[in-house]
């Protein structure tokens, strides 16, 4: 009986590398299995260009839709676990606004790749930190750490907007605004490597904590009486669930809706302990982006933002998992 | 009935931060198979005593023992494996199973990167066996009624190992017959050596199931004793100021009924 949900979920395992071998394979350029397989395991025979082309540019850009498709969907249902709240995403506490500030500060002043990279790095923790000391004052209580998000987030979003008003309208302004809408162009192996440790470390940390993550979903009072330190989980969590997103938003920029549906996806699927939760999210989540990126880099002549398209995807999907939410309390009642 | 003290509280007055005493001198001890009910007014504190004594509080004068040991020197994980608190029932956000409900009190028994395994599972089994909800193993929690609901949480408290559980309000929001399984199940384990703190707002209910019953009255205790004794009509409207009429019906049977305008 207690198995009965989510008996389908090993296919997940099999799908994510089939998909990214997928996206080895397809692009503006079209390359045989054969010749993928000669140019990655056999690095001596087969073109030099096509050796390039996808050990170069579509392995990292893979590796980082990969990574920040997992990163975003298990940090989203750890963080949903955590405030005991379904309707939030990865970004609750200002990630996203601290990295968008801190990338346009560095288009500004055309600090490069690892400027913009480390810039936007540094901010997310600023305003995650913000947040934080915030919520400390008040024993990290959910409330007072979503309150604290919100206003974070609207405070660099003011000072984002101050960037904006003072960026050239021909150079910088452009170049802020394309990065907002996300995308994964810039992900070669010397932008991602942060990116791929990180991410090495955080999948770590939470498959080792994630039956006990349930234990968070109950009232801090409930939590303490099992044994367990709310506070300091609640801290570990969000340190490496802002550090996951730091580096994927200073990779891909800003790419929404991935982080709020996919664990909803995944909890339809398998049910809301943390034990199934969370391989499955981060796998669906891996997944959902592989494909993404692909139709992003191959369905229009010039390559469509990531997360125009996540966005796209990920509301009609919301709406319609909020559609079978409300039927089924409608039978229930 | 009562043998070694398991649970006691000595002199304990908590205030939050730095506002008025919310407890002051509580002095009560949990002997083994002992059922001790706490009644009070809506403010006195009963919930508060409640986290202290499963030391989730740490009171400003006084000290709560555990086993004769102070429960603030007890590791948080081993306390928990020896005293277990059983809240109200609450609308969990999340789906959950019952079983993974009751798998949840085996948290002190796992480490930090551990997952449950066979001996856990058993452990559940175990106790929704006691509670008499093996069939709801598979259930969704939030779909199952209140009374049920009371009864897995109560079972999270015997998965958890402890032997002594804190009850907050068992009975709110339960009609008569899911109030008297609940009762009836903590008098059964009570039997086989339980200990039961339990809150509540029915002192009827503390006259059919309590062993022994406190009076909180403004943070302090007013009243402890046998509940025949301790549930007199001068002590009841002390604790929450109205009149009330305990009617004897022979043959030791109680009723305690707030003095009406019907008559």
């Amino acid at each position: 009986m207690t198995n009965a949900r989510g008996r389908t979920a090993w296919i997940l395992f099999g799908l994510v590398p089939a998909l990214f071998l997928v996206a080895l394979l397809v692009g503006r350029y079209g390359i045989r299995l054969d010749e993928t397989f000669r140019a990655l395991f056999a690095p001596t025979s087969g073109g030099d260009v096509l050796r390039a082309l996808i050990v170069r540019v579509r392995l990292p850009r893979a590796l980082a839709a990969a990574c920040i498709g997992a990163n975003l969907a298990m940090t989203g249902a750890a963080f949903q676990g955590l405030f005991r709240n379904p309707l939030v995403d990865s970004r609750i506490l200002g990630v996203s606004s601290g990295a968008a500030f801190g990338a346009a500060l560095a288009l500004l002043a055309s600090a490069g790749t690892v400027g913009l990279q480390a810039s936007s790095f540094a901010f997310a923790l600023v305003a995650v930190g913000l947040v934080c000391l915030i919520g400390l004052r008040f024993g990290a209580a959910p409330l007072v750490l979503v309150v604290g998000g919100v206003l974070v987030s609207a405070f660099f979003n003011a000072l984002l907007g101050l960037v904006k008003y003072v960026a050239d309208p021909l150079s910088s302004l452009p170049s802020i605004t394309y990065w907002l809408l996300g995308g994964l162009n810039d992900a070669r192996w010397a932008t991602i490597v942060p990116l791929l440790v990180l991410t090495a470390g955080g999948l770590v940390f939470f498959l080792a904590v994630r039956w006990r993550m349930n234990v968070l979903t109950l009232s801090e009072a409930e939590a303490s009486a099992l044994g367990v330190r709310v506070r300091r989980f609640r801290i570990a969590v969000i340190v490496v669930g802002t550090l996951l997103i730091a580096a994927s938003v200073a990779v891909g920029g800003i790419i929404g809706w991935i982080g709020l549906v996919v664990p909803h996806v995944a909890r339809a699927w398998v049910g809301p302990d943390h034990g199934r939760l969370i391989p499955v999210s981060l796998a669906l989540g891996a997944a959902t982006l592989l494909v993404l990126d692909t139709i992003a880099r191959t369905a229009l002549p010039s390559e469509i933002p990531l997360g125009i398209l996540t966005g796209l995807v990920g509301v009609p999907a919301f709406f319609l998992l909020f559609l079978r939410f409300l039927r089924a309390r409608g039978e229930a009642r | 009935m009562t043998h070694g003290t398991r649970l006691a509280a000595e002199g304990l007055t908590f205030a939050y931060g730095r506002g008025r005493d919310v407890l002051s001198e509580v002095t009560i001890s949990i002997g083994e198979g002992d059922v001790l009910f706490v009644l009070g007014a809506n403010g006195s504190g009963k919930t508060t005593l409640l986290d202290c004594l499963v030391g989730l509080r740490a009171p400003r004068a006084g000290r709560v023992l555990l086993d004769g040991e102070p429960i603030d020197r007890i590791p948080i994980g081993e306390r928990a494996k020896r005293v277990g608190l059983v809240p109200q029932i609450h609308e969990p956000v999340f789906d959950y199973t019952v079983g993974e409900v009751v798998l949840m009190g085996r948290a002190p028994h796992l480490g930090l990167f551990a997952r449950p395994g066979r001996r856990d599972w058993d452990a559940v089994d175990r106790a929704l066996e006691v509670v008499g909800l093996r069939d709801l193993r598979g259930r969704v929690y939030t779909e199952i009624s209140g009374g049920e609901r009371q009864l897995a949480l109560i079972a999270r408290g015997l998965a958890q190992g402890a032997e002594c559980l804190l009850m907050d309000e068992p009975a709110a929001h339960l009609d008569p017959r899911h109030q008297h399984e609940v009762f009836a199940t903590v008098a059964r384990l009570a039997g086989d050596g339980f200990s039961f703190v339990v809150t509540s707002h029915q002192p009827n209910s503390a006259l059919l199931y309590a062993d022994r019953v406190a009076f909180l009255v403004n943070g302090r205790i007013d009243a402890i004793g046998l509940p025949a004794s301790v549930l007199t009509e001068k002590a009841l409207q002390a604790a929450y100021g109205i009149e009330f009429d305990v009617i004897s019906e022979g043959a030791g049977r109680r009723a305690i009924l707030p003095r009406g305008t019907r008559g």
